[in-house]
Parts: structure tokens; C-alpha cells; sequence
């Protein structure tokens, strides 16, 4: 993978549950690709969308600005957000920008599907 | 306002920042941990200036767009530096050592005296309608060479990131402000149709104007773009007007007025 280049992959877990994994970078320049892989990994059934950071490289501010928004469309559609693979440089930032509120952060991947109920 | 395309690809998207526009800065190096502010429970002040006031910001806890009551606004503010001969670092170290010197007059950036660094506390007073004035603070989030950001303290009139940064467009610079804010509570949120909206908008509109001065560039025009990301009120943080900083900062005005007149003084 090219440094600076993002790459989004859309795992379908189960009828009710998706992961989107991250692989790269996370700014304010992300959003078209992360919001077409929310279209991709949300209908109707869809009940929580896990998000895959075992392969983030690079998040700065924007990109934090980019997970609000990507958590009001998923709280629109009354789905829940969990994530997992964060290191803990980056759990750190989500706990200093309270994401972590809002956004279930699990250790693992089991852990974070278990949540998910997938 | 997209700065990078995605192209679907099976299941797979790709973002690739070669094919970005203006409004897209990208990283020009991998983050470093010393990029970013240690997570705080409380946020704590050092030695405060004689000229400010620190009634809204010790004690408090960050407070962003999670955490804020009123609708989600996304709000972009940008000048193009035509014929600035100054990259976008020189841009961004210039706007981290004076960053209060841009402000409208009136307004007051209690901040570092060198330069702005992650985890530092600065103090704010912000000038209200009326002549009221808000007193209140940000922390600095996150800095790099071609960006920094700052968020809010409970209490502040906005639960709110804001990213303050430079890219060029060709040969020109070109510095932004992007805000992600919601009114803190529901006093705030009254406000925003009425005076909060355009006080902000008139606000980083002549700090970028400032800004561009300062580079040689009078000729500005600024852009703004404001888009409501959400419109739904988040009524469980209704509470936050507890700790609403203007009704404090006028209760402490109308409580303590030789020390609020000492304090203009000084300023």
C-alpha cells in the first residue's frame, strides 16, 4: 500500500452487523470513501456498524470531525458504532476528544462482534 | 466539500490523495504521538494572566460535538493568499505565535506567549452583543506543521472542534478554518438563529482577513460554507446550561465589579 493512500474494505458479518476496516489514513479527505463504504455496509436490517482500525496509519483532527459525522448518520439510522484494533496512541486521542462516549471500543475484533451481536 | 475521490472496487474503496481538491490538505508525514494532547479528565490552568478570567475553564471537561445540545453544524471559512510569496508551513508557524494578534478588537487570546502546542490551555474573552463578554477557554488538540485544532470546555457556547490549517492550491496558499460545532445548550441554541451564527461568521471572517493582511494580501475575499450536519437536538445534554459560561461570566460581572473593571483595565 502507497503511504498516504486510504483503503476501505466492507465485511458483511451478519444480516444485523458489518465492518468497515480502515486501512491508511483518516482525514477530513476520507469522507467520500468512508461515507460510500457506510451506503455499502448499512440497510435496513443493519443494526451496528464496527469499525476495523487494526490498519490505520495517519488520523489527525479532520478526521476525528469525519468520525462525528460519520456517528450522526449512523445514530440516524438507529444503528450503534463500535470500533476495535485502535493502538493506544489512538485510543488515547478518542478518549481526549471524548469520541469514546459514543463510540464502543473494544479490544478485539471477538469482542467488539460479540457487542455487536454478529 | 470533498477533498479525496473513492472509487468503489468490489467491496473496497480507495481514497488516494493525489486526486484531491483545494479543500483537502493531507498529511505530509505519519502523526507522531507528540501531535496530539494527552487525554484530560479536567482541564487545568497554569499561571493566568492578570487581564483574564479563569471562571469557566479550570475543572472543566472538554465538552465536543458529542457532548454539545443544539443541531450539528459543519462551518468552513477560507482565503486564498493570492500573490503571497509563503508556504503553508511559514503560514501555520506564523498563525501558532501570534494566533491572538488576528482577532477582531475587542476579543482576547489569553494563550502561550511563544507558540501553540498541544495540551495547552489558553483563556479566552470573547465580546458578546451588548457589550457582554464571554469568558471562557479552548485546548489545543492536536498541532502539526500544516494544522492545529482546538476544542471547547463545557460551558463554552459551543461543544465544537475547530481545525485552523494551510494548503496550497497550485502556487497559492490557501488557510482554512473548519469548524464542527454544536450551541452547548439550549440558551446557546436560541441564539444561533438570531446573533450567535453571524457573530461567528463575522468573527474568523476578519481573523482571516487579518491573517491575509499580515501576508501582504488585501484583496480577500472570504468563503464560507456553512452545512447543517444534523438537525436534531440531543435533549439529554439540555443540563449543560448548568455550567453556561456567558449567564456565569455576567453573574460574575454584575457580583465583582471592581475586579471586572480592574481586569478591563489591564487588557
Amino acid at each position: 500500500m502507497t503511504s498516504g493512500t486510504t483503503t476501505i474494505e466492507v465485511r458483511r458479518l451478519s444480516p444485523s452487523a458489518s465492518t468497515i476496516a480502515i486501512h491508511g489514513d483518516i482525514t477530513s479527505g476520507t469522507e467520500p470513501a468512508l461515507m460510500d463504504a457506510y451506503v455499502q455496509a448499512s440497510d435496513d436490517a443493519t443494526r451496528s456498524i464496527v469499525l476495523d482500525f487494526s490498519g490505520l496509519d495517519y488520523m489527525n483532527s479532520g478526521g476525528i470531525g469525519l468520525l462525528v459525522t460519520l456517528l450522526v448518520r449512523v445514530q440516524r439510522q438507529g444503528q450503534h458504532l463500535l470500533a476495535f484494533g485502535l493502538s493506544e496512541h489512538y485510543r488515547q486521542i478518542f478518549e481526549l476528544t471524548r469520541l469514546d462516549d459514543a463510540i464502543g471500543i473494544h479490544d478485539t475484533a471477538a469482542a467488539a462482534l460479540a457487542a455487536a451481536g454478529a | 466539500m470533498t477533498t479525496e475521490t473513492g472509487k468503489p472496487s468490489g467491496d473496497s474503496i480507495e481514497a488516494t490523495p493525489s486526486e484531491a481538491t483545494p479543500s483537502a490538505p493531507t498529511p505530509s508525514a505519519p502523526t507522531k504521538a507528540s501531535n496530539w494532547a494527552a487525554p484530560v479528565s479536567r482541564l487545568e490552568v497554569g499561571a493566568v494572566p492578570t487581564a483574564a478570567l479563569n471562571l469557566n475553564v479550570a475543572g472543566r471537561r472538554l465538552a465536543g460535538p458529542v457532548q454539545g445540545f443544539g443541531q450539528l453544524w459543519q462551518k468552513t471559512y477560507r482565503v486564498r493568499l493570492t500573490g503571497a510569496d509563503v508556504t503553508p508551513q511559514a503560514v501555520i508557524r506564523t498563525w501558532k505565535e501570534h494566533f491572538g494578534d488576528f482577532w477582531p478588537k475587542g476579543n482576547h487570546f489569553y494563550g502561550p506567549l511563544t507558540s501553540l502546542q498541544p495540551g495547552e490551555v489558553a483563556l479566552l474573552d470573547l465580546a458578546m452583543p451588548g457589550k457582554m463578554t464571554l469568558s471562557t477557554g479552548v485546548l489545543v488538540i492536536f498541532a502539526d506543521d500544516e494544522s492545529f485544532a482546538f476544542m471547547t470546555p463545557e460551558g463554552h457556547q459551543f461543544a465544537s472542534f475547530i481545525t485552523f490549517s494551510s494548503f496550497a492550491d497550485g502556487a497559492v496558499p490557501v488557510v482554512q478554518i473548519q469548524a464542527l460545532l454544536r450551541a452547548s445548550d439550549p440558551l446557546y441554541e436560541l441564539s444561533m438563529p438570531i446573533v450567535a451564527q453571524r457573530t461567528e461568521d463575522r468573527f474568523w471572517n476578519d481573523t482571516l482577513q487579518a491573517l491575509a493582511a499580515h501576508f501582504g494580501v488585501t484583496d480577500t475575499t472570504v468563503e464560507m460554507q456553512r452545512v447543517c450536519v444534523d438537525r436534531r437536538r440531543q435533549w439529554r445534554y439540555a443540563g449543560n446550561i448548568r455550567q453556561n459560561a456567558a449567564i456565569r461570566t455576567t453573574l460574575h460581572r454584575l457580583t465583582h465589579p471592581r475586579a471586572w473593571f480592574h481586569h478591563r483595565g489591564d487588557a
